[in-house]
């Protein structure tokens, strides 16, 4: 007997087992980052003073990274859609792209944490600071890994398509799933560190 | 053979063709993808580490029977840091109970009721061929295992193991020694693990149930582990992230736990200050509640089937059962705070918690009734899973009465941090889970190798155990009313109010060791039975749930051909039938409904 | 098939547009001179629209209701588990913080003497 509905859906559930996989997956990482913003808000709450993020921070370097993000999130979904319509020198441009943009983020990250270490700010010099790295260097950790996954996909991985083109599209989609998560996490992640 | 026997025969060589020939030692043994080498992996690594946590515990009974006296025969060989000459120091102490608990809990327990019984016995008892992700099953088993390796290697290294109790509370724990920081990272690969287990429980179960069994005829033993998955799934992230914060504020001089105007060994704490010993407790206590219903959760599913199978008869209110685990688990993501009744709290956080904790009282009442009224009427057989589920009822009983007192905040006043605590949780995890993970072990030890463990030795096994284990947690109820303090290295001889109930230290002592000694049984009782045990056919239980109708044990891919379910999971006795019991899977009975997709 | 995800992708770009002009709103309204609470609800109310849009079409969240009688728990699964996760996740949010405001007495702190100030402004 083999394993059932990794390609097709079942009927009744109308699911694949990677897609009911990678959301469930998804919600334990919602509870990893909400009890970090959790903390956040003890910790905010409980301090006599808290600076305000555009004091510390580089508010245009977060918002450029912010778009940045956002974009590798559309090249994604992108990349999902060629492949949906057959289409696999459009996946690779697109998850190329992805990549790419992902790997700009970080730079731009490291730039930032370079330049808060040079002033002297790491995350032993206030709980600011400690809950800013913390919560943006997971994130960043996530996006490593999300980085790996996708180059995977787009380099050795991508052989599935010539065996099995729906299981191949299957995982992508598992891919940008998380990968859009990676994003969603920013998108919150950015004004409450950056701006409020 | 016969006809079904030879397509059995030829199911398992077709289907180790079908997965590349001969795969070799490594590839079949240790880095398997089938859930059911994974799940013994699971189990025996547990029944490993229950052991280890036993004997550390087993350790502190003696010095707290007889404080200062030199531990016979292990005490030489403990060494000058832990027990000069043989005599324990307090340090070693801490990091016992520490350490007892941790293992116990997240090495033993869980280890065993979730990644044993759940792995090995799920699949087959919805029809499938494996886990939805078997490469993700066995990572999850090899990230387990270097948690585990982490945890014990904390011992040997300089200043020992975690000794800030198994509940690692700030500050406390930010100051402790190198331990902790294992402590701290063997958890992290621990929840990586189980986080990876869970995923693959739910997805398993609602995507390769056989056709014909829909979700009201799951084996209740299934419900548990399902609803255990979402609490693993949805409680651990947050424990993870303390995890984080606190192995940053030990490595990193971070201040998330750490207030403000600290002073520690004569000197200002050198860090930013800010921080809060609460937020620790918050986030701790928001896993660890939901985590002792991870404990007993699979505990009650295996109870559930070995009643059924043992009364012949089906669990009575099953449609009650099931819509009681599921409010039990949500309402236990929202009782934790009961932990830190004493840390300060208003009364309305203290009310509130109060009382989301006196209605979670309800669906584990409603439970442990539905299991008691299934025995009216039964034709009771008691075969040694039975003893063991039986037991567990009434201890379960006094388990869940006694938190009633601490989970209302007035009386806890009272009783947190004694000994009644530590009575009431163990009434729970050890005469209640680990009696039932021992029945559990005596009923599908067959299926997994095809042979029964020796009766006799099971019963000896159950009687010695039952016996000790109330020897020693029964009288804690004693020490605890009258204000014994938990966690106290001289078992409470320095304060005058406990005077009167020192001498019942002795007698928990006594009860430990006995206790100790009949697991002899039971660890001679299985290896032997592996070799030697009486051989069984498919269904030596004469069982009605689908695990039964796969061979003992089940080749690669478990059935020749998928089962397809019939009927709910509890048909014995059906009226008419010429059996007592109807198979699930058995299909042209007259009671049969038609197949439902 | 191949409409399908022409549509699809028609929604991509639109979405796409949205969440930048939505990402240039946030920057621009965190400049406005108000209340913390105020801001900070503000601010949120921008990052779940944003992140609705991201959840929807990029994500198809909107997509998984497919024709199956909600008994066999086809649509509810992950929306159900999405649902319960996002109560569980507010849970952690708020309670912490509502147990830090109902306390008894008040939570004893000494500046220490070793951290270095961090800098705020006057406004905050």
């Amino acid at each position: 007997m083999d394993i059932p509905y990794i390609v097709d859906e079942r009927p009744d559930t109308g699911l694949t087992n990677v897609k009911l996989g990678i959301w469930l997956f998804l919600a334990s990482e919602v509870m990893l980052f909400g009890a970090l913003f959790s903390s956040y808000v003890l910790l905010r709450l409980m301090a006599p003073d808290w600076p305000v993020g555009a004091e510390v921070l580089n508010v245009p370097m977060g918002t450029f990274n912010t778009a940045v993000l956002i974009g590798s999130s559309v090249t994604m979904v992108f990349a999902y859609a060629s492949l949906q319509m057959d289409n696999l020198a459009g996946f690779k441009k697109f998850m190329g792209a992805t990549i790419g943009l992902s790997l700009l983020f970080m730079v731009v990250k490291g730039f930032e944490y370079n330049h808060e270490f040079e002033i002297g700010n790491f995350p032993w010099t206030s709980t600011y600071l400690a809950i800013y790295f913390t919560m943006t260097g997971l994130h960043a950790l996530h996006i490593i890994g999300g980085v790996i996954v996708n180059a995977y996909f787009l380099g050795p991985g991508s052989k599935m398509w010539e065996t099995n083109k729906t299981q191949f599209t299957n995982r992508i989609e598992a891919a940008g799933l998380y990968w859009h998560f990676v994003d969603l996490v920013w998108i919150f992640l950015f004004p409450v560190l950056y701006l409020l | 053979m016969t006809t079904t026997e030879e397509a059995v025969q030829e199911a398992a060589e077709h289907g180790h063709e079908e997965h590349g020939h001969d795969e070799g030692f490594w590839r079949t043994y240790v880095f398997s993808v089938d859930h059911k080498v994974i799940g013994i992996q699971y189990a025996v690594t547990g029944l490993l580490f229950l052991l280890f946590g036993f004997t550390l515990m087993m350790l502190m009974r003696w010095q707290i029977a007889y404080p200062g006296e030199p531990i016979p025969l292990i005490g030489q060989w403990l060494g000058d840091e832990r027990a000069p000459g043989g005599i324990m120091l307090p340090e070693f102490y801490n990091q016992l109970g520490a350490m007892h608990g941790t293992i116990m809990v997240f090495l033993g327990v869980v280890p065993l009721a979730v990644g044993g019984f759940g792995n090995f016995v799920l699949p087959l008892q919805i029809g499938a061929p494996d886990m939805a992700f078997p490469k993700l099953n066995m990572a999850s088993y090899w990230t387990f295992f270097p948690g585990g390796v982490i945890m014990f290697a904390s011992f040997f290294v300089p200043g020992g193991a975690a000794n800030s109790g198994w509940t690692s509370y700030a500050p406390l724990s930010v100051f402790a020694t190198t331990g902790q920081t294992m402590w701290l990272v063997g958890m992290v690969f621990l929840i990586t693990s189980s986080l990876l287990g869970s995923v693959n429980f739910i997805v398993t179960t609602v995507q390769l149930r056989a056709p014909g069994l829909s979700f009201m005829r799951l084996p209740f033993f299934v419900w548990a582990q399902l609803v255990t998955a979402f609490l693993l799934l949805l409680a651990f992230p947050p424990l993870e992230a303390a995890g984080v914060l606190q192995l940053m504020d030990r490595v990193a001089g971070t201040s998330f736990f750490m207030p403000s105007g600290l002073v520690y060994a004569d000197a200002p704490w050198d860090a930013s200050g800010g921080g809060s010993v609460l937020l620790w407790q918050h986030l701790f206590w928001f896993l660890a509640h939901p985590e002792v219903y991870v404990l007993i959760l699979p505990a009650l599913g295996i109870v559930a089937d070995i009643v059924a199978n043992n009364t012949r008869k089906p669990i009575w209110g099953y449609r009650v059962l099931v819509a009681s685990v599921i409010f039990l688990g949500f309402m236990s993501f929202i009782v934790w705070a009961h932990h830190m009744f004493l840390t300060g709290m208003g009364t309305t956080m203290s009310s509130f918690f109060q009382t989301t904790t006196m209605i979670i009282s309800i669906p584990s009442v409603v439970i442990l009734s539905a299991l008691f009224l299934s025995l009216y009427g039964g034709s009771i057989r008691y075969t040694t899973p039975m003893l063991f589920a039986l037991a567990f009822l009434p201890m379960f009983g006094i388990g869940g009465l006694t938190g009633l007192p601490l989970g209302l905040s007035a009386p806890d006043i009272h009783l947190h941090d004694t000994y009644y605590v530590i009575g009431h949780f163990h009434y729970v995890v050890a005469p209640g889970t680990l009696m039932a993970l021992f029945g559990g072990i005596y009923y599908w030890f067959p299926k997994a190798t095809g042979r029964k463990m020796n009766d006799m030795l099971g019963k000896i096994h159950f009687w010695g155990s039952f016996i000790a284990i109330n020897v020693v947690f029964m009288p804690m109820f004693i020490q605890g009313l009258s204000g014994m303090n938990r966690r106290m290295y001289d078992g409470g001889a320095q304060y005058v109010m406990n005077q009167d109930v020192l001498y019942l230290n002795e007698v928990i002592g006594m009860g430990a060791w006995t206790l100790g000694f009949f697991q002899l049984f039971f660890i001679y009782n299985f290896f032997n039975s592996i070799k030697n045990g009486e051989k069984v056919g498919n269904n030596p239980w004469n069982a009605t749930t689908l695990e039964w109708e796969a061979p003992s044990p089940p080749p690669h891919g478990n059935f020749a051909t998928p089962p397809v379910a019939y009927r709910g999971p509890y048909e014995y006795s059906v009226p008419g039938a010429e059996k007592d019991f109807v198979m699930q899977g058995e299909p042209d009975q007259p009671a049969a409904e038609p197949a439902k997709v | 098939m191949s409409d399908h995800v022409q549509h699809h992708i028609a929604v991509y770009k639109k979405v796409a547009a949205s969440l930048a002009v939505l990402t240039v709103l946030t920057v621009a309204v965190s400049y406005l001179d108000v209340s913390v609470p105020l801001a900070v609800t503000i601010a949120l109310i921008i990052a779940a629209t944003k992140g609705s849009l991201v959840l929807s079409f990029f994500m198809h969240l909107l997509e998984e209701k497919k024709p199956v009688p909600l008994s066999r728990g086809g649509i509810g699964l992950i929306i159900g588990s999405l649902l319960v996760t996002a109560l569980f996740f507010l849970v952690i949010i708020f309670i912490p913080l509502m147990g830090h405001s109902d306390k008894i007495g008040t939570y004893f702190s000494l500046p220490n003497a070793n951290a270095p100030t961090v800098e705020t402004p006057a406004a905050h």
